[in-house]
């Protein structure tokens, strides 16, 4: 079997799987269950200082799916809402116990240096293998100078980073908010501030729906509401594409990056890693069905991973990285078209009536009595996939590639660009 | 009270148990399972339920309003297409139409999306504060409908709708025809007919009188001269004969009779029923018949058919209901004799055998004698003899095609009469479904309508 344990930043964990830090991870109880379904670590609820938050009622809402499965989750709690000495003494206690599982504890104190000096070695003392700047709470926190207030201001991360690294000597993670426009700056300046790693994505601003009796927004707490930070499965694309960009940026590359977002099954787990990232964080996921997803996670992850002959995660970690590139870098000469499978067509329509109206006018509907047949028009179609992304049969449209016999030609070499950088007889 | 079963005892048990056994076959949907079910729909474009559907409901647009918890714009689009749709989302052979079409069929899945069921959420949930089809400024014609079923009826609110006036001539007791008087009492239980009856009817401009039958009291020639045009919408009355001798004993009867008896009974107690029955006939109303003599307390019924059971017109869900009452079905056996006990009464039936040979039915031989004490025929019905004999009637042309003696149409349900116009089951076209007549009345009226605009209307008496 596939060796799924990691060194993330000279974090050891027995697989890349932990609990971000979120309410899973609140306290003892919450995490001693989650290390016996065998999370193989945890990043403990942001501390603070006391007094601790006082949080609302209601808390959460969601963005259901068609059959209200969750497609995206919005929360309005804050950092813990209990007091540093009794989440101290828990991690202390909870690390002692599960030595071999990585117990990293989030962190949020204001932007003055005293308060990290004096509180970073209490943490320090605690036996934990790490911590995490939360720079990245949507909600809130921001308001009173915290959280992503911090995230989206790179200079403070820097200066954070760098009294965090003077008063402890643990491996510093900082917590990255997307709620900015370009996720490269706040890394840079953790780099800059001598960050050992990154993780993201924290939640994005968020409301997911409305009381329309009411006329007020979810979650309700009396007659109001509050944006939220918005996880789950929805923000899995937003948080690839970050993990991707930090992990391609010239300046960033080689930081060790735990991705968070979104991340639900080995899949997810498997695609943040191919791009970048070192460990993967998981809260939604959890919330919604329990620690003992961790189980299919790791099992499907190993057996994944056999297939392919990955011996260690290290094996497939940012191996698609290299082929996420910018747009000018893509193949102006690769050409790929629709092909409808007519044996796997079950004549719903839906590939033409998308194309027909929306796009290329490229799948003909043949009419043959009763019955009727979709057809792609090979001359019209783009390979722009709709066809295929509206087809509800796995298998049925397929995008083939098409044999063109023209080289490789980028949009800098493209005689059709009037700011072409290069000509094709350079490249 | 059917005449020729009098002799039989009456039903054990009392009303009360009996009617438990006549609530509804299939369950409604709960909002949740309307919602899980209705996610299922793939929103098809040019959707093959749609052309599957006689009356062409816009299924997935309704379906797509369910899920989208709009279920009165749902009822809406289903309405507007066929205003019967609370009744067809109940007894339409939906196997055999939407259902059978839905893409889902041919998916992974291998199950339709509950069209039916869903229909019939939307329908049942709506709310109305008022009908919701208004109608056009009045054209100050008045058309005769003949007939307050489903075609008739339906003809008569779409003619409402374009703003001309109604009178429906109806024969019997209440309005709604089959639905009132021929479904199986478990498909339309209660008084669904006849609310759906009072709902249509709610958009004004529609008179009903009743205890007006064609060819008795009423003739096509008075009604040509009075009114601007004539639908008519007359169903088939007759219950075709067996052709046997002791056909008229007690103890034989008809299978719509005795449902039409069931659906209006106060007292189910009250009804005759044989010990062991038998049912000639393989249709739907053969099912409907035998399914609900087995609920009503009969020990032992057959159903009999002279082929096999891929010819049976009942379809396969249908079959399926009678086997899960334990009735009996006997193919290849074609009806011979009446057997006549010494008091004159039915104790049972000869059947020969019969088998295919050269395309057709021959007999073998053999013989087969079953025991029952009621034979009920439901081997289809015909035209009434009198209903269209005054001298306009008589010249209709009737029975082309193979359409017996049924009243030939053009695709615009214009009868060979110019002014006279007929759908339903009285016409040779499709089958003989309540969707069919729906969708027929309502082309109809569309033709009625365009063929009046410009005649100057008609001076009634």
């Amino acid at each position: 079997m596939a060796d799924l344990s990691i060194d993330f930043c000279g974090i050891k964990s027995p697989n890349p799987f932990w609990l971000a830090s979120a309410p899973p991870t609140d306290k003892a109880y919450n995490v001693v269950r989650a290390f016996e379904a065998g999370w193989g670590g945890v990043v403990w609820k942001t501390l603070g200082e006391d007094p601790p938050a006082v949080n609302v009622s209601s808390r959460y809402s969601a963005l259901h799916g068609k059959n209200r499965d969750v497609i995206g989750f919005n929360n309005i709690e804050l950092i813990t809402d209990r007091s540093l000495e009794i989440n101290l003494r828990e991690i202390t206690a909870v690390k002692k116990a599960w030595p071999d599982r990585a117990m990293i504890v989030s962190m949020m104190l204001p932007c003055e240096e005293a308060p990290w000096r004096e509180i970073l070695p209490l943490v320090e003392a605690t036996g934990a293998d790490g911590i995490e700047l939360n720079f990245g709470c949507p909600h809130g926190m921001p308001e009173r100078g915290m959280g992503a207030a911090v995230g989206q201001q790179p200079d403070l991360i820097e200066q954070v980073t760098r009294w965090c690294k003077m008063y402890t000597k643990l491996p510093v993670i900082v917590k990255l908010t997307p709620n900015i426009t370009d996720v490269r700056a706040p890394a840079r300046a953790a780099l800059a501030g001598g960050a050992d790693a990154v993780s993201l994505i924290n939640t994005i601003n968020s409301i997911t729906h409305l009381d329309l009796d009411r006329m007020v927004a979810f979650p309700i707490v009396g007659g109001a509401s509050t944006h939220g930070g918005y996880c789950g499965t929805a923000v899995k694309p937003i948080a690839l594409n970050m993990v991707a960009e930090i992990a391609r940026d010239p300046v960033t590359r080689g930081l060790p990056i735990s991705g968070i977002g979104g991340i639900g099954n080995w899949r997810d787990a498997a695609e943040f890693i191919a791009l970048g990232a070192g460990s993967v964080q998981v809260c939604t996921a959890a919330m919604l069905h329990g620690f003992r997803i961790v189980e299919e996670m790791k099992d499907g992850l190993s057996r994944w991973m056999d297939e392919k002959g990955y011996e260690n995660i290290a094996a497939f970690s940012r191996k698609a990285v290299p082929n996420t590139t910018d747009w000018k870098y893509l193949d102006m000469n690769y050409q790929v078209i629709a092909h409808i499978d007519q044996d796997k067509c079950i004549g719903c329509g839906k590939c033409h009536i998308a194309c027909e109206d929306t796009s290329h006018q490229a799948v003909a509907r043949l009419v043959e009595g009763n019955a009727r047949r979709y057809e792609i028009i090979d001359a019209e179609c783009v390979g722009c996939n709709l066809c295929e992304i509206t087809c509800p049969v796995e298998g049925c449209i397929t995008m083939v590639p098409q044999e063109t016999g023209k080289p490789y030609m980028n949009w800098t070499q493209d005689p059709r660009n009037p700011r072409a950088e290069v000509t094709l007889a350079e490249a | 009270m059917i005449e020729s079963l009098q002799h039989l005892p009456p039903a054990t048990g009392t009303h009360t148990a009996l009617a438990e056994r006549f609530t509804d076959l299939a369950p409604p949907l709960t909002a949740r399972q309307a919602a899980i079910e209705s996610a299922r729909c793939l929103y098809c474009y040019d959707a093959p339920c749609t052309r599957a559907c006689p009356t062409g409901i816009d299924v997935a647009s309704f379906i797509r309003n369910i899920h989208d918890q709009n279920v009165t714009g749902a009822a809406v689009g289903i309405l507007k297409e066929n205003i019967f749709g609370g009744a067809c989302s109940r007894v339409c052979p939906t196997e055999i139409l939407c259902e059978d079409a839905c893409v889902r069929n041919n998916d992974a899945e291998g199950q339709p999306v509950k069209i039916g069921l869903l229909q019939r959420h939307a329908i049942d949930n709506a709310h109305f504060d008022v009908h919701p089809f208004q109608r056009a400024p009045s054209t100050g014609k008045t058309v005769a409908v003949v007939g307050a079923g489903p075609a008739g009826l339906s003809c008569a609110h779409r003619l409402a709708m374009l703003g001309h006036d109604v009178v429906v001539f109806e024969a019997r007791e209440k309005a709604g025809g089959l639905n009132e008087y021929g479904i199986a009492k478990y498909k339309l239980p209660g008084d669904f007919a006849q609310q759906e009856v009072d709902f249509l009817m709610s958009i004004g401009g529609i008179q009903i009188q009743h205890g007006h039958i064609l060819g008795v009291n009423l003739h096509l020639q008075d009604l040509h001269t009075r009114y601007d045009a004539v639908f008519l919408g007359i169903g088939l009355q007759a219950s075709r004969r067996l052709g046997l001798t002791g056909e008229d004993a007690p103890g034989l009867a008809s299978a719509i009779d005795y449902i039409a008896t069931l659906r209006q009974a106060g007292d189910l107690a009250a009804l005759p029923v044989p010990k062991r029955a038998i049912v000639i006939g393989a249709g739907n109303t053969a099912i409907d018949m035998a399914v609900q003599i087995k609920r009503l307390g009969a020990d032992e019924v057959t159903l009999v058919y002279r082929r096999g059971f891929e010819a049976m017109s009942a379809t396969g869900h249908e079959i399926e209901i009678a086997k899960e009452h334990f009735v009996r079905m006997r193919t290849w056996a074609a009806p011979l004799e009446v057997l006549l006990d010494d008091a004159g009464r039915v104790r049972g039936m000869r059947f020969e055998e019969t088998r295919m040979e050269d395309g057709r039915l021959v007999a073998t031989g053999g013989i087969v004698e079953i025991a029952a004490d009621a034979v009920f025929k439901a081997i289809g019905q015909g035209m009434e003899g009198d209903s269209l004999s005054d001298p306009l009637a008589r010249e209709l042309e009737r029975g082309s095609g193979n359409g017996g003696d049924k009243i030939h149409v053009d695709s615009f349900f214009r009868t060979t009469l110019p002014g006279v116009y007929a759908g339903g089951d009285c016409v040779a076209p499709g089958q003989d479904l309540t969707v069919q007549a729906v969708q027929h009345g309502k082309l109809a009226a569309l033709a009625i309508h365009g063929d009046i605009q410009s005649t100057p209307s008609k001076t009634r008496a």
